[in-house]
């Protein structure tokens, strides 16, 4: 097992665990709690797999209702809780807790209204992404973000980790699609953001839930914006014999005030690896391969792609190839989806990273990025969404081979560092979790994590929910409310005055 | 007699809420002021004026973002934009003429608190949409910083849109990144003349489900302004490229066709309605009181039809029926049936824009929040403001 410490469970917790298990099971009654260690298992961990727990029980409720009334049972009785939706985070925001309840909310699955006069869809968060886009696409409306893993992830995961996909660049990350939600809080009480209108009344609370990791409150029901599909989509692959190269021309794209649907690198190790496996057509003799997709109005996806091909070829662009079919186009995005499992196929293990950096770094980056390779004796693959400049390198390694997760994790610390460094972030869409929470120092100042965990305080002041994610220490609401105070005169006389 | 602060760096500015914090003194945080006539009326002894904190950090238009200091002007920032050819997407108003205010540039900060955003905002989003990183002080006097200056990112929990429509209620913003985007190379606007509101709802509800991309749509009844003095006019804006402006259009020629009595403003004529729209022309020049609805577009018609049975109203439709500014014959107060009739279709918000003192002072200016909701802005204003320094009583009692 790795080396992210998770907070010491209580002892008394886990000494009352049959009691407790019992009152959970007068609230959900039947097959909606979960104690046995074997059925438990399929809980113990998400995607980030290289950590594993059992929770103290698995609880899985129906309605609103159950959900208020199980969160009120562990506020009263001081238990923790980690929310799970489908299980996909990359950032181990669902590893479960020992002494935790595991709240899954899988249950939550019926889409509740569909109102296409106002673009908007009610869902409960249980239904998948993909199930969104599903239900309205018979006329022509979709749900524009769009992770890769959309067949799988929850619009639930999907609020609390403020997933994005191939279409953020265009049409944004889960935040500005966002209309309303029904939250529970740890108390129990239930509240409801927004809905069909636009902007919140009061403080925007909706934007300090996305992106909340289920630290602050669970989500029970969830209304977004649908959009009518774009008329056209056109992709283009467009081949670099160097990374520096395509790098320059994801600048210029941008620079030249062109805004594609989508636009995507993949490196050498990543183009070979979703060749191989997806057979998507990909010209396997060139260092970097750009998928810029057009969309919009045809006259429009047309003049765009001359614009975007003139701009690859000033920048020494090796390979250009329209798609011609939307048979062709989505075959071009399959080889980019699978991109993760492809590695998959040429390594035991892998880690993938997520950092953001300001898409003129992206050269001196991916530079820097081959000699931490090098240090750290491992090889890595680059998939990312280069218009936005977030990146996924994907470290290749050995869970078998003694030390080499360590190595992995260290040459991923490094990575995300070299991010900060030029102006980035840690995490563009996968969230800290335990993942990169003791990074969290690298980007932000003692002061401005401790605001963030006042954040947490006003919601949930006992920090019950899903403690142990996103901040490196944990501090105790009442020492967070601390201040030092300087009574005394007006001590800047030399501050100007109106 | 209350000290007017004027920082012009964020040490200074911090150095003034930390002495507030320590006395228990509040503080009226203005940008320039020019929105101190909207909201509620704050009690404090001094005031704290951010404008001295001004200027641009980075620029690099290439990457669409600029970080700039809050007390920029948002003068400044447009004409910087618009020398690379870009702008703020949300294209924020000018309230001064609505508010009757002299002519004195607001500042950025004083936009993104207030996340004012225009007609735009249906397509591109909010002001809050584009924000990506924050530097503030916070009531307890601490200088901290969340976000970043790129696209994505979710390190951390997102403060800086979270301080967006906050009102300076929980932290003083000394410095902002924000993302820009390149201008439209070409603008205009399909008009539909005479129709009623339910049909001009359909018809932009139609409009904006379809595939022709519209970027703002409203609705102004016969009578309401210059522009509608012979027939009501139901506008849709398209931006882009030239042809496929084109396409658009005949796009929504075709699927409107129903409605035979169609015009078209193009280029500079299309801005400057847009722009008019934008700074609510045609309510200025009035004191009457001016509320801002939020409601599903759909429910915008019903609840104007439902509040004209009741009162003398003018109005206006924006966001496609989602927006509408109504303003109200007679001083009211009005607030309660008003927000009876948005909660009876499909709920929403009201907010006084515009009002005299006393009207002010009377009624909830915001829209009131069930008491849970209350409960958890309060904990969340303490959280930042523990002392309630910061812009006592602006939003909300307590807030
Ligand atoms: C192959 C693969 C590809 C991926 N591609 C992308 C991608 O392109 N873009 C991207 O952004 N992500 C991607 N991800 C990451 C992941 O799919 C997303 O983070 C997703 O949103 C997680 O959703 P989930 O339902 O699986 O949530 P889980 O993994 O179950 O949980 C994630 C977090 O959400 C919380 N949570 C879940 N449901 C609720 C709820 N109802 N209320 C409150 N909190 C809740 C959990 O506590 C946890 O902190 C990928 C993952 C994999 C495995
Ligand atoms: C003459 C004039 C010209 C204008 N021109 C344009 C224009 O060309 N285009 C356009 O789109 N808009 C324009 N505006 C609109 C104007 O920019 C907005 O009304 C703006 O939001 C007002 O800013 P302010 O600094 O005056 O805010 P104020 O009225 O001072 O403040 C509004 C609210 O924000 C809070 N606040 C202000 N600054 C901060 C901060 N740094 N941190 C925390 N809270 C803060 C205040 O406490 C207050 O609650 C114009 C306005 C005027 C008066």
């Amino acid at each position: 097992m790795a080396a992210i410490a998770m907070p010491k469970p209580s002892q008394e917790t886990l000494r009352k665990r049959s009691k407790i298990v019992a009152d959970l099971q007068k609230i959900v009654r039947g097959e909606g709690v979960i104690c046995d260690e074997i059925e438990m298992r399929p809980y113990e961990t998400d995607a980030l797999t290289a950590y594993r727990q059992l929770p103290l029980v698995v609880v899985l409720p129906e309605t609103v209702d159950q959900v208020s009334r199980v969160l009120k049972y562990c506020y009263d009785n001081d238990v923790k809780v980690v929310p799970r939706g489908a299980g996909t985070s990359l950032s181990g925001g669902a590893l479960p807790l020992e002494d935790g309840v595991l709240l899954s909310m899988m249950k939550f699955n019926r889409i509740l209204e569909i109102d296409l006069e106002n673009r908007a869809v009610v869902t409960q968060p249980g239904v998948t992404n993909l199930g969104i886009t599903t239900a309205v696409q018979q006329d022509g409306f979709y749900y524009a973000p769009d992770p890769s893993s959309q067949i799988a992830c929850s619009i639930g995961g999907n609020i609390a980790e403020n997933s994005g996909g191939v279409h953020s660049l265009k049409y944004g990350l889960t935040t500005n699609n966002l209309l309303g939600l029904e939250i529970v809080l740890i108390t129990g009480e239930v509240i409801r953001l927004g809905g069909k209108h636009l902007d919140s009344e009061a403080y925007d609370l909706l934007a300090l839930l996305t992106g909340s990791e289920g630290l602050l409150a669970i989500v029970t029901e969830v209304t977004v914006r649908v959009l009518q599909k774009p008329e056209t989509a056109r992709a283009a692959l467009i081949g670099f014999p160097s990374s520096e190269e395509a790098g320059k021309c994801v600048a210029e794209i941008i620079g030249a005030g062109i805004i594609p649907g989508g636009m995507e690198l993949m490196d050498k190790l990543a183009i070979d690896a979703a060749e191989d496996f997806v057979h998507a057509g990909y010209p396997l003799d060139v260092d970097a391969l750009m998928i810029v997709e057009l969309d919009g109005p045809e006259a429009e996806v047309d003049d765009l792609l001359k614009r975007v091909s003139a701009i690859a070829e000033k920048n020494g662009s090796s390979y250009l190839h329209v798609s011609q079919s939307e048979e062709e186009r989505n075959t071009f995005w399959a080889g980019r989806k699978a991109a993760f499992p492809a590695v998959g196929r040429i390594s035991p293990d892998y880690l993938c990273m997520d950092g953001t950096i300001p898409r003129a770094a992206l050269p001196q980056v991916l530079q820097e990025m081959q000699e931490l390779s090098e240090k750290h004796g491992l090889r890595v693959a680059n998939v990312f969404h280069a218009g936005d400049g977030n990146l996924h390198p994907l470290i290749l390694y050995d869970a078998n081979i003694p030390g080499e997760l360590a190595a992995a994790e260290a040459f991923g610390a490094d990575i995300l560092r070299l991010c900060v460094k030029v102006g980035g972030v840690l995490t563009g869409e996968h969230g800290v979790g335990i993942e990169k929470r003791d990074l969290m120092p690298e980007m932000y100042s003692e002061d401005d994590l401790k605001q963030q965990q006042r954040v947490k305080c006003a919601f949930d002041e006992k920090q019950l929910l899903n403690p142990g994610k996103m901040f490196p220490v944990l501090h105790r609401c009442a020492e967070l409310g601390f201040m030092h105070v300087h009574q005394g005169q007006l001590p800047f006389p030399d501050i100007p005055r109106f | 007699m209350g000290e007017g602060f004027h920082p012009t760096t964020a040490e200074e500015l911090e150095a003034v809420v930390k002495w507030a914090a320590a006395e228990r003194t509040p503080l009226e945080v203005i940008g320039s002021g020019s929105k101190r006539n909207w909201g509620r009326a704050v009690q404090s002894a001094h005031t704290l004026r951010v404008d001295g904190i001004a200027g641009v950090i980075d620029y690099e238009p290439a990457e669409l973002v600029l970080t700039v200091k809050a007390g920029t002007s948002l003068t400044d920032v447009q004409t910087l934009l618009k020398e690379h050819n870009q702008e703020l997407p949300f294209e924020p108003a000018d309230l001064s003429a609505v508010l009757g205010v002299p002519v004195q540039a607001g500042t950025i900060g004083g936009v993104l608190a207030t996340n004012l955003s225009g007609p735009r905002r249906l397509k591109a989003g909010a002001a809050r949409d584009h924000v990506l990183g924050l530097e503030a002080v916070s009531g307890r006097g601490e200088i901290f910083k969340a976000g970043g200056r790129v696209v994505k990112n979710v390190t951390g929990y997102d403060l800086s849109r979270g301080f967006c429509s906050s009102w300076g209620t929980l932290a003083v913003a000394t410095s902002f990144s924000i993302k820009v985007l390149p201008r439209a190379a070409k603008e205009c606007t399909f008009v539909l003349l005479g129709l009623t509101s339910q049909e001009a709802s359909s018809a932009m509800s139609e409009a904006m489900g379809s595939s022709a991309e519209v970027s703002s749509a409203a609705h102004l009844p016969k009578g309401f302004c210059p522009l509608s003095q012979e027939h009501s006019i139901t506008l849709l804006r398209l931006e882009g490229i030239p042809v496929s402006i084109e396409y658009r259009l005949d796009k929504l020629r075709s699927i409107l066709k129903r409605f035979p009595s169609q015009e078209l403003i193009e280029g500079q004529a299309s801005r400057k309605t847009w722009g008019d729209l934008r700074d609510l022309i045609p309510f200025a020049g009035s004191d009457k009181p001016l509320w801002k609805l939020s409601v599903s577009p759909t429910a915008g018609q019903q609840v104007i039809a439902e509040l004209e049975k009741r009162f003398a109203i003018r109005w206006m439709m924006d966001w496609a029926g989602g927006l509408v500014w109504v303003e109200m014959e007679g001083e009211g107060p009005h607030d309660v049936p008003l927000r009876r009739i948005i909660t009876e279709n499909g709920g929403g918000h009201a907010t006084l824009l515009r009002g005299s003192v006393e009207l002010r002072a009377s009624v909830d200016v915001f829209q009131p929040q069930a008491e849970t909701l209350m409960g958890l802005s309060k904990r969340l204003k303490a959280q930042f403001d523990p002392h309630g320094i910061l812009n006592p009583g602006r939003m909300y009692a307590g807030i």
